[in-house]
């Protein structure tokens, strides 16, 4: 059975500043459902990550909300956010010690006591994750010592220990070659249908987001629309994608070329 | 879980080992005393000569359990400075806590030149010295909570910290250059930090500043884990990252607040010994480094404490060469032997 995890309605994306309102998106009506695996595209500095700041909480919308699990967002308390969404951000982790087990504990932490100590559940989960993603025989590495695909699956067995039914990754695939970037959407893919979770993430590989994922969202300066991936291709919206006369879309091939 | 049984062993052995420098710290010293007498004393008995009681009980003992103190606060405000600001170089002094405290004594001691004779007789009595330094580095807490409320940057907080330092520095040496000679050396005792010379009461009122600091830390165990993925990350687990980390700065001001102003500023033991506790447990657990950070501080402090009156010497060295002749070694030795320094 297919529930709405997260949808937004009327919502206006963008910041404020002293010059004055710079508006990013309008009257978005997003639908995000479990068990489905959907990509954010657009080019750069588009405001990927402006939209997705705003739904996950951490900035304001201009208007309208955004309702995760028929709640607004704004009113969740930072631990019962943790407990409906998780994360896997881009950014290099700061140096420590943890081991890649260590690692994917901390996705327990709106779980645990104060002293952060794991019970039996907590460790199952953990396991759990591990297994799912296949880095078990990681678990006692040191996650310095593993390679950029590795890693990155471990930060994605973390999320899925938060045991959330949204997680939303930001650009998980760069820095991948295309070896493991296809083996990383197939992994999003199949903890999609396993465990009936909503896997939102963005990426500049557009390619393999077309044949890959449930649901794209395709933001343009023009609008963002939400649409199965066969049906974005035949109403053309890949076209105005990048503003570069040299780069088209092969409607047929399903990829865009150069000229 | 081949590391549960390895940490195991080694708390056993640091437990071991602190009783073993605690008692070491006691029976040593400029005189001699059979480990008899020190039982006995120790026990409530009463020991062959009555000044050797009178030295244990109001000397050593003291001393001693300044020394665990000292180390052990110092200890925890650096494992927790080292995770907030993510610098393997942070330490109490980073937050201008120290600076400020020295700022304060300056101003005692340097500036009582420029008091009446009948005033600075008052003004120069030990617990002046106290007061001052508790008033310097709380003003620099303060000034810190203030800034760390307005700045969202956890790096920016770490640059004004730095900056008050070099700004008490920079005041601390215009007063040294008009005072004199006499002055200047009180000063430089002071910054050489000292362990004895505490009275039970003024004991009393470290236990409870430190008490207070070290619950405030063990608080922060879990919010300190969650930092090591990064800020982010932390507050993507539902970490309250703004009360976070005004707890950590406020356990870390009143635990090297209160120690330099009864003990003088300590160097080396804040930054050094959370490193030794990571290289010899390998982890980044908090809860494990808590409790391995603690052991060390005292012993590690104990052992300086020891080493600065070396028995049969009449002279004690002050603790602060001590800590840093004996630290700084062992870290480059720990770091060089295992090359993944985190």
């Amino acid at each position: 059975m297919i529930r709405i995890i997260l949808n937004t309605s009327n919502l206006n994306i963008g910041y404020k500043s002293k010059k004055g309102v710079t508006t990013i998106g309008k009257d978005l009506n997003l639908n995000l459902d479990s068990g489905k695996l959907i990509t954010l595209i657009g080019a750069n500095g588009i405001g990927k990550s402006t939209l997705l700041r705003t739904i996950t909480g951490i900035q304001k919308p201009l208007s309208g909300n955004v309702y995760l699990n028929e709640k607004e967002i704004s009113r969740y308390k930072p631990l019962e956010l943790a407990q409906n969404l998780s994360l896997v951000l881009t950014e290099k982790l700061p140096p420590s010690n943890l081991s890649v087990f260590e690692l994917v504990a901390l996705g327990r932490q709106p779980y645990t006591n104060w002293v952060d100590s794991l019970s039996k559940e907590d460790i199952d989960k953990v396991q759990q994750a591990m297994s799912l993603t296949q880095i078990e025989h990681l678990a006692s590495k040191k996650h310095f010592q593993i390679s950029d695909g590795q890693l990155q699956k471990v930060l994605i067995a973390r999320a899925l220990a938060q045991d959330t039914p949204l997680i939303i990754l930001d650009e998980p695939t760069t820095h991948l070659d295309l070896l493991h970037k296809v083996s990383l959407f197939k992994l999003l893919k199949k903890l999609t249908h396993e465990t009936q979770k909503c896997i939102l993430f963005s990426t500049h590989d557009i390619d393999l987001a077309i044949q890959l994922s449930d649901e794209m969202i395709i933001m343009t300066p023009e609008n963002i629309v939400q649409d199965l991936p066969c049906n974005l291709i035949s109403n053309g919206s890949f076209d105005n994608l990048f503003k570069d006369e040299h780069i088209v879309f092969d409607a047929e091939k399903g990829k865009f070329i150069v000229s | 879980m081949a590391n549960k049984k390895r940490n195991t062993i080694l708390f056993v052995i640091l437990a071991l080992g602190l009783l073993l420098m605690f008692f070491a710290s006691i029976s040593l010293g400029s005189v001699m005393i059979p480990v008899k007498d020190v039982f006995t004393s120790l026990t409530g008995g009463h020991a062959t000569k009555s000044t050797w009681e009178y030295i244990i009980i109001n000397y050593r003992l003291p001393k001693a359990i300044t020394a665990v103190l000292v180390g052990t606060g110092l200890s925890i405000s650096g494992l927790l400075m080292q995770t907030l600001f993510r610098n393997p170089l942070a330490e109490p002094y980073v937050l201008g806590l120290s600076s400020g405290a020295s700022l304060g004594v300056a101003f005692v001691i340097l500036g009582a030149g420029f008091l009446p004779s009948f005033l600075s007789v008052i003004v120069l009595s030990s617990y002046a010295i106290v007061l001052a330094s508790t008033i310097g580095s709380t003003l620099v807490l303060f000034l810190v909570l203030i800034v760390s409320e307005k700045l969202r940057n956890t790096m920016a907080i770490l640059i004004v910290g730095l900056m008050f330092g070099s700004f008490s520095t920079a005041i601390v040496s215009i007063l040294s250059y008009f005072s004199t000679a006499e002055q200047l050396q009180k000063f430089t005792f002071w910054t050489m930090g000292n362990l004895g010379n505490l009275s039970w009461t003024t004991i009393g009122i470290l236990t409870f500043c430190v008490g207070i600091g070290l619950l405030l830390s063990a608080k922060s165990i879990k919010p300190l884990n969650a930092l090591l993925l990064g800020e982010n990350y932390a507050k993507s687990m539902g970490l309250n990252f703004k009360q976070a980390r005004l707890i950590i700065i406020f356990a870390t001001s009143i635990l090297s607040g209160a120690i330099t102003a009864f003990a003088g500023p300590i160097a080396f033991i804040g930054l050094a010994v959370p490193h030794i506790a990571k290289l010899t447990f390998q982890t980044s657990n908090h809860t494990v480094l808590f409790w391995s950070t603690l052991f060390f501080g005292s012993i590690i402090m104990l052992f300086c404490d020891i080493v600065s009156q070396m028995p049969g010497f009449e002279v004690t060295l002050p603790i602060n060469a001590i800590t840093s002749i004996i630290g700084a070694p062992v870290v480059i030795w720990l770091v060089v032997r295992k090359r993944n320094f985190q």
